[in-house]
């Protein structure tokens, strides 16, 4: 039996947001719940379908296997499967499975009496992908300028986009995005590293307490956040580094086509420099 | 319910100020008198300061306060002092490395002697912070975690400016000082070197850095979703666990098959920080010192797929018949 010593506890029925009882039990570690049946059936017939797209395809090198939107000119039709078809339905399906997770989650939480934080900033996440795949493709009005499922081929996607403005660093949203990515990572370690350095000092040394944990970040750069606060910022530099991401897409195109470099020229421009010498 | 979301702190209990563990022997007093701000009290601590300054932190903000200083006047200096084009034109603004063809000699002050002073100083800076952290740890008996994460970081710090450049034969390598002017540098680094995104280090780089962010969601939003439960007294759960870190682990192990443990997780998350500036830097180093065209790389070793061939192949000039003089 897959439990914790502690779990026999904890593993009590209710809590479910919907079917009541019927799938309210558990498969060895899994929590199984309506949503674990849904979540089930969308990714085995999302991953049942890229693996029949990739048997179509030229290869089986797992880096190069690649299921491809549709040909722009299908606009925002439904293709063949094969040109495409297959593609729209895997989105389905990952739409499909994506939502079902954070719902099981949700139920989850419900059995634990936790709060839903975590589902909450997993729908950060669902909704970039539903931006990139999704609201950009129909603002442009064709499912092909969606990414397509592989390895190396959404990179190159990335790529072949980033570089249609022109040089997409210069978008300020791109900006944004990336330096928190940048921070989240960063406060990171730094939250990593303080608990442990609070709960491993090195031989001879007791365990230390969080007025310790304050008077290091203090002592260093004058502020501590705290406890409560490091994972409060954690959630809003992660969740801000996810929206942020969506924005700098969703923006390129439907309401910016050219070079981003060419976006700052209203900057350069502002009527205020020509009033000083 | 929405109370226990615990997003922000509601009522802020006010006490007397914590001025910092007892310091040992060999120690100088802290600096400043502790005050409390409410709005930062919203989110964390209400207390700002003191701070402990020491001779290597005095040296490590004077060195980087003269770097700063440096680039900000090599700035203004290139729109001719003029303190409105400065502001207009900061974004694009640079103190650049020195030409290619001084090498790894000293070159002139305005070509690039500036920039390696800037780069001695920063050096200086960034070495004594590292002293800094390591010198603050042993002092108040806590292990060293902070400072080796801080070291990985130094090491990308490093390899940008300073290991490959030398390995190249020129400081003219190294990254400018500047907003858009280093944006440019590392589109123009991967362009030439046949798309960075074809380097095998530079994608582990992206897992660790993606799966920092998503590793702090998933470890912040837990925790914040048990604080009524008192999961962050982090330290308590971990020396002796309740039942805040047995809801934390249950979620995952519900939701995903596997859990951390409240101390685990610290090390899952110390790891994948480290790993994303530790790989990132090795992906640097390799770049135009070993591998010259990351795409060429990558159709050798079966990675990338070679493109089809729309152009027709064209002949050499030099090699028809008549062309040389």
């Amino acid at each position: 039996m897959a439990m914790l010593s502690f779990e026999k506890k904890y593993r009590v029925r209710g809590g479910t947001l919907v079917a009541g009882d019927l799938f309210d039990f558990w498969l060895g570690p899994f929590y199984v719940g309506f949503f674990g049946v849904t979540t089930i059936f969308f990714a085995f017939l999302g991953t049942a379908m890229i693996l029949w797209g990739a048997s179509q395809g030229p290869t089986w090198n797992l880096w190069q296997i690649s299921i491809a939107p549709p040909n722009l000119s299908y606009g925002l039709r439904f293709a063949p499967l094969m040109e495409g078809g297959l593609w729209q339905l895997i989105t389905i399906c990952a739409l499909g499975a994506f939502v079902s997770w954070a719902l099981r989650e949700v139920e989850i939480c419900r059995k634990l009496g936790m709060g839903y934080h975590v589902p909450a900033a997993f729908s950060m996440a669902i909704f970039a992908y539903f931006t990139l795949e999704v609201i950009r493709p129909v603002l442009m009005g064709a499912w092909g300028h969606a990414f397509p499922y592989g390895i190396y081929s959404h990179l190159d996607w990335v790529s072949n986009v980033g570089y249609q403005y022109l040089h997409f660093h210069y978008n300020p949203a791109h900006m944004l995005a990336v330096s928190f990515f940048f921070a989240t990572t960063f406060a990171l370690s730094l939250h990593g590293a303080l608990i442990l350095s609070a709960t491993n000092p090195g031989k001879g040394q007791v365990v230390k307490t969080p007025e310790h944990e304050d008077t290091f970040f203090r002592d260093t750069i004058g502020y501590s956040i705290g406890t409560l606060g490091i994972h409060r910022l954690g959630v809003f530099l992660a969740m801000a580094a996810v929206a942020f991401s969506a924005l700098c897409i969703v923006i390129s195109g439907p309401f910016w086509s050219r070079g981003w470099p060419e976006w700052w020229g209203w900057w350069l421009n502002l009527p205020i420099w020509s009033q000083w010498p | 319910m929405a109370d226990y979301y615990n997003l922000f702190t509601t009522v802020q209990a006010r006490g007397p100020v914590h001025h910092g563990t007892e310091l040992g022997p060999g120690n100088s007093p802290r600096f400043g008198h502790p005050v409390l701000f409410w709005l930062l009290g919203k989110i964390g601590n209400a207390q700002l300061g003191p701070i402990y300054l020491g001779g290597f932190g005095v040296l490590s903000l004077v060195c980087g306060m003269v770097a700063f200083n440096i680039i900000g006047l090599n700035m203004l200096a290139s729109v001719n002092w003029d303190p409105v084009q400065l502001v207009r034109q900061l974004f694009w603004l640079a103190l650049e490395p020195p030409p290619p063809e001084y090498g790894l000699s000293m070159p002139p002050l305005n070509q690039g002697g500036w920039f390696l002073i800037v780069g001695l100083l920063l050096s200086i800076s960034v070495l004594a912070w590292w002293v800094r952290m390591y010198r603050r740890a042993i002092a108040l008996g806590m292990g060293t975690h902070v400072a080796w994460a801080f070291a990985a970081a130094l090491w990308l710090f490093f390899v940008l400016g300073f290991f490959r450049p030398i390995l190249m034969g020129s400081w003219g390598e190294a990254v400018p000082y500047g907003i858009f002017p280093h944006l440019d540098w590392t589109a123009a680094l991967s362009i030439r070197y046949g798309n960075l995104f074809y380097n095998p280090f530079h994608a582990l780089s992206i897992v660790f850095l993606y799966g920092s962010v998503l590793l702090f969601a998933m470890h912040g939003a837990t925790i914040l979703a048990v604080t009524r439960y008192g999961g962050e007294r982090e330290i308590e759960q971990i020396v002796d666990r309740g039942t805040a870190s047995e809801r934390a682990a249950l979620f995952w192990r519900w939701t995903m098959g596997f859990n951390a443990s409240m101390e685990s997780i610290h090390r899952w998350a110390w790891w994948f920080a480290v790993l994303c500036p530790l790989t990132g830097g090795i992906g640097i180093l390799l770049t135009g010192t070993v591998v010259d065209n990351w795409y060429l790389w990558a159709i050798k070793h079966g990675v990338a797929p070679p493109y089809p061939n729309v152009f027709p192949a064209v002949i050499d000039p030099a090699l028809t018949l008549g062309a040389k003089p």
